[in-house]
């Protein structure tokens, strides 16, 4: 078989796996005071941003990479990689899409993001980051007609010094654990949104992240404030090329809800997950936080997990305010080498909140999956209630599942409810699939949709639909 | 406490009378724990139960010698009355009494195994301290195809003579092909604050049974931690039931290897605590075969500022297809103070298991509180009612009846 043959096939089985040929600026490799001082420099921070970075990375010196996580990796050498690595197109910034570089426009239309306006079928904003810069962010007059703003974090540094400056690192502070401090010190690009008191913003608002450079890490900041009353749907999705090497990806996104406002946060992670023999694959460390921190806010967290060699990550509601609500809805699917170890977190802190956890793991190949979650209800959370349901699924004998919850309950007017079934398909529901014609793949696929469809639900429309594809085709190959 | 460890070492060694390399053996294990020290909240196995921190707060600095030259009275009184039964008596750490007196003499054999060093797997620092200050260590094997008429109770006794030790016991028992003990160890203390860590080692030949409970019902101001080993041939059973209450402090560790095909394990515990106690129970129930089979049951009323702890962990090998686990864990939680912390764990690696946990907490149910004092019971009674329902559900898994009769009495169950 001929390389380009090989490749044709490879794309087969992870059709963004391609790599755009673009011409890139890079900080020098290596991580040290200079490389920040270049990123900082580069995006014409004001100092207290450079003083925030340097203050996490003195931190970082003395902190060590964590080693409790279930899946393990070789050591990653922090000085080998690259920290900032952004199109050489994107230097000075192009005022509208019309000066963008075609190249990357391709891109993003291969991917099925078009970032022309009138190409969307329906109003959703993009924000679309390319390696450490963010490209471009659409529709954007419409909602600034409303107040909203929606842009890079680089650009809100520079335009909205006052609410970063308030809000960035209020919930992830610069203290935190290993990679979220590595994410503070060296972050490059990221979304920015803010919904002003008593909005309901009009459209779905969504990020898409592509790590394109080799060598490189990707360590995007997100940065999302629901002021009181308001309302905000964000969607994520996430895709990098086929690469022999594995990538680090160390994202930070922090949420926070005032008083009666409602953040909805969504995910399709679907990095590249290596090959079938488990070799290349992103490592995707990323901390995810929400802060309900005023009186009836709710923080929704739903995510779909495909891609990644490695996934580790718990996203996480603080439920601060009185009467607030914590969700946390997951699909983690691994295939192959693939390894996850994720969960959620749910800190009650005021009195009358509510969580609900549901989680639903497949694993199949040789892969191996953990939940981990943390259910820990304080003294003073008096009255509040969390329903934890996690499920697994195994495909074949060789991959693994895992439950670990960590609850704790410090109240005594306060309930929490945990359960966790593991199992594999039945022979019983296949048998009967297939005698209505179903053949074993199609009824392996239809089953678990059927599974899934209390997380999947919980996606947006357009979402659900991709989602429900990519749960498809993640687990092709596992049966029969 | 290095210092005071290598005095009570070396004070301890001069009245064995051992070989070179026992010495040795045992040297290594005080250096082992030497270096560990106790365990501490950074050890996963501990996060919830810092023993380091509670010897320092409660008993302050330990004394590791004891004398055992000379020998205690038995006192009679604490034996149970109205069930005939074999008895072995440990009055502050040593020995006073084997008495089989029940059982036929040739079926049963008593092996001195003090040079033995335990090697558990899934330990801790604690069987290294075990290893190297027990003096006495029995091994009972009962013969094939006997079961035992009577049960086994073991008195755990402590005295008012001895304060501020660690005690360390150490018992192996062997069931060949087809025996079957029954077992009951009982607490009795009248010492204040000592640290008491025992370790057992079973060993369950094919369609051996075991019945072990463990009951720790007297109220007492020592910290106590147990560790079993239970290792499992093809059909064999093994039946654990913990009542966790009596002790300031107490940790109860089960670790089970289901090895033959059909061995099954059951693991059954009530806590009910109060006045700021801290009892934990962990079990590993390691499936390593197929065909096995497991079931957990644990239930905690909490009174004032107790708090309990539950970790559970399920581990099914990529061989042990057709394993069936099951757990569960209820707390209820009286008083606003008291806490309850749960980790039940499943690790699975092999996909046609039937693996399941729950763990819920909280406090008494309201509505069912009012539709007994509708019926005309007082506040108080409808509670107790409640609570009794609550935990007679563990008691009754208890399979010898005999038993089970006896520590319903013991904790005041009704039927």
């Amino acid at each position: 078989m001929d390389n380009r043959q090989k490749e044709i096939n490879n794309l087969k089985d992870y059709k963004y796996g391609f790599s755009t040929d673009i011409e890139n600026i890079q900080a020098p490799k290596g991580l040290n005071e200079d490389v920040i001082k270049f990123i900082s420099n580069i995006k014409k921070e004001p100092a207290w941003m450079l003083e925030f970075r340097l203050k996490a990375f003195e931190r970082f010196k003395v902190l060590k990479e964590p080693d409790w996580q279930k899946p393990k990796f070789p050591k990653i050498d922090y000085q080998d990689l690259y920290y900032y690595s952004a199109p050489k197109s994107m230097k000075d910034k192009p005022k509208s899409l019309d000066e963008l570089d075609p190249k990357l426009l391709e891109t993003y239309k291969k991917l099925g993001i078009p970032l022309q306006e009138q190409a969307r079928l329906n109003g959703i904003a993009v924000d679309a980051v390319f390696d450490s810069v963010s490209v471009a962010t659409t529709f954007k007059d419409e909602l600034t007609k409303q107040g909203i703003i929606f842009c890079p974090i680089s650009e809100a540094i520079q335009n909205h010094p006052e609410l970063v400056k308030k809000y960035l690192g209020s919930v992830i502070p610069t203290s935190d654990h290993f990679f979220a401090t590595l994410n503070s010190a060296v972050f490059t690009d990221g979304s920015f949104v803010y919904i002003p008191e008593g909005v309901r913003c009009p459209m779905e608002l969504s990020t898409y992240f592509r790590i394109n450079a080799s060598n490189t890490g990707q360590f995007e900041r997100t940065l999302i404030i629901a002021d009181k009353g308001s309302y905000v749907s964000y969607l994520e999705g996430c895709t990098a090329p086929m690469r022999d090497e594995n990538q680090l990806h160390a994202a930070n996104v922090e949420l926070i809800a005032l008083d009666d406002a409602e953040i909805k946060y969504s995910t399709v992670q679907n990095w590249y997950p290596g090959d079938k023999d488990g070799k290349g694959g992103i490592y995707n460390f990323v901390t995810k936080r929400g802060l309900c921190k005023g009186k009836n806010s709710k923080i929704s967290w739903t995510q779909v997990e495909t891609g990644s060699a490695i996934t580790w990550k718990y996203p996480s509601c603080i439920l601060k305010g009185d009467n607030s609500v914590g969700e946390f809805y997951s699909i983690a699917i691994t295939n192959n080498y693939q390894k996850a170890d994720t969960g959620t977190k749910m800190i009650h802190l005021g009195k009358n909140t509510k969580s609900k956890i549901i989680s639903k793991g497949i694993s199949a190949g040789s892969s191996d999956m953990t939940y981990r979650g943390l259910v820990d209800i304080s003294s003073k959370a008096k009255n509040s209630t969390n329903y934890t349901q996690c499920d697994s699924l195994l495909m074949g004998n060789k991959c693994g599942a895992h439950t670990v919850p960590y609850i704790k309950n410090k109240n005594s007017e306060s309930n929490i409810a945990h359960e966790a079934t593991t199992s594999k398909i039945s022979e019983e529901q296949l048998h009967y699939c297939q005698q209505r014609g179903l053949n074993p793949e199609e009824a392996v696929g239809l089953i678990v949709n059927g599974f899934c469809k209390e997380v999947l639900q919980q996606l947006p429309m357009e979402f659900a639909v991709e989602a429900q594809k990519l749960v498809g085709i993640s687990l092709e190959g596992s049966v029969g | 406490m290095k210092e005071q460890l290598q005095k009570d070492f070396d004070n301890s060694i001069k009245n064995l009378s051992l070989s070179q390399k026992d010495i040795e053996i045992k040297k290594f294990c005080l250096e082992n724990f030497i270096d560990k020290g106790f365990p501490n909240k950074k050890e996963e196995d501990w996060k919830f139960s810092d023993l380091n921190q509670i010897i320092k707060k409660n008993i302050g600095e330990l004394s590791f010698y004891n004398d055992q030259a000379s020998t205690n009275k038995v006192d009679t009184s604490v034996f149970v009355d109205g069930l005939e039964h074999n008895k072995i008596v440990f009055i502050n750490g040593r020995i006073e009494k084997i008495d089989f007196e029940y059982e036929k003499k040739n079926q049963i054999e008593i092996i001195d195994q003090s040079e033995t060093i335990n090697e558990f797997k899934n330990s801790n620092s604690l069987s290294d301290l075990n290893n190297a200050f027990t003096n006495k260590c029995f091994k009972i094997l009962v013969k094939k195809g006997y079961q035992l008429v009577k049960p086994l109770i073991i008195y755990h006794t402590t005295n008012s003579k001895i304060w501020s030790k660690n005690i360390n016991l150490r018992l192996n028992f062997e069931l060949d092909k087809d025996s079957s003990l029954r077992l009951i160890d009982l607490f009795n203390d009248t010492s204040q604050k000592n640290f008491l860590n025992i370790f057992y080692n079973f060993e369950l030949k094919e369609n051996a049974v075991l019945k072990n409970y463990k009951v720790d019902k007297f109220e007492n101001k020592n910290i106590k931690y147990s560790f079993n080993n239970i290792d499992q041939d093809k059909n064999s059973i093994s039946e654990t039931f913990i009542l966790s209450s009596g002790s300031n402090f107490s940790k109860n560790e089960i670790n089970c290897n289901l090895n033959g095909v059909y061995a099954s394990a059951f693991v059954n515990g009530v806590f009910s605590l109060n006045n700021d106690k801290h009892h934990e129970i962990r079990s590993i129930i390691n499936h390593l075969t197929e065909n096995t089979k497991s079931y957990q049951l644990i239930k905690s009323v909490l009174d004032e500022n107790s708090k309990a702890v539950y970790q559970g962990k399920i581990f099914v090998n990529s061989d042990a297809q057709k394993t069936d686990g099951y757990q569960l864990s209820k707390a209820i939680l009286l008083k606003k103070e008291s806490e309850f912390n749960a980790k039940p764990e499943l690790e699975i690696y092999a996909d046609d298991v039937k693996c399941s946990h729950g763990s819920a907490s909280g406090s008494l149910n309201e509505d069912s509180i009012f539709y007994l004092m509708s019926r005309g019971l007082s506040y108080q009674q409808s509670r107790e009612l409640l609570i009794n329902g609550f935990l007679l559900d563990v008691v009754e898994k208890i399979t010898d009846s005999e038993i089970k009769n006896l520590i319903k009495n013991m904790i005041g169950i009704k039927e």
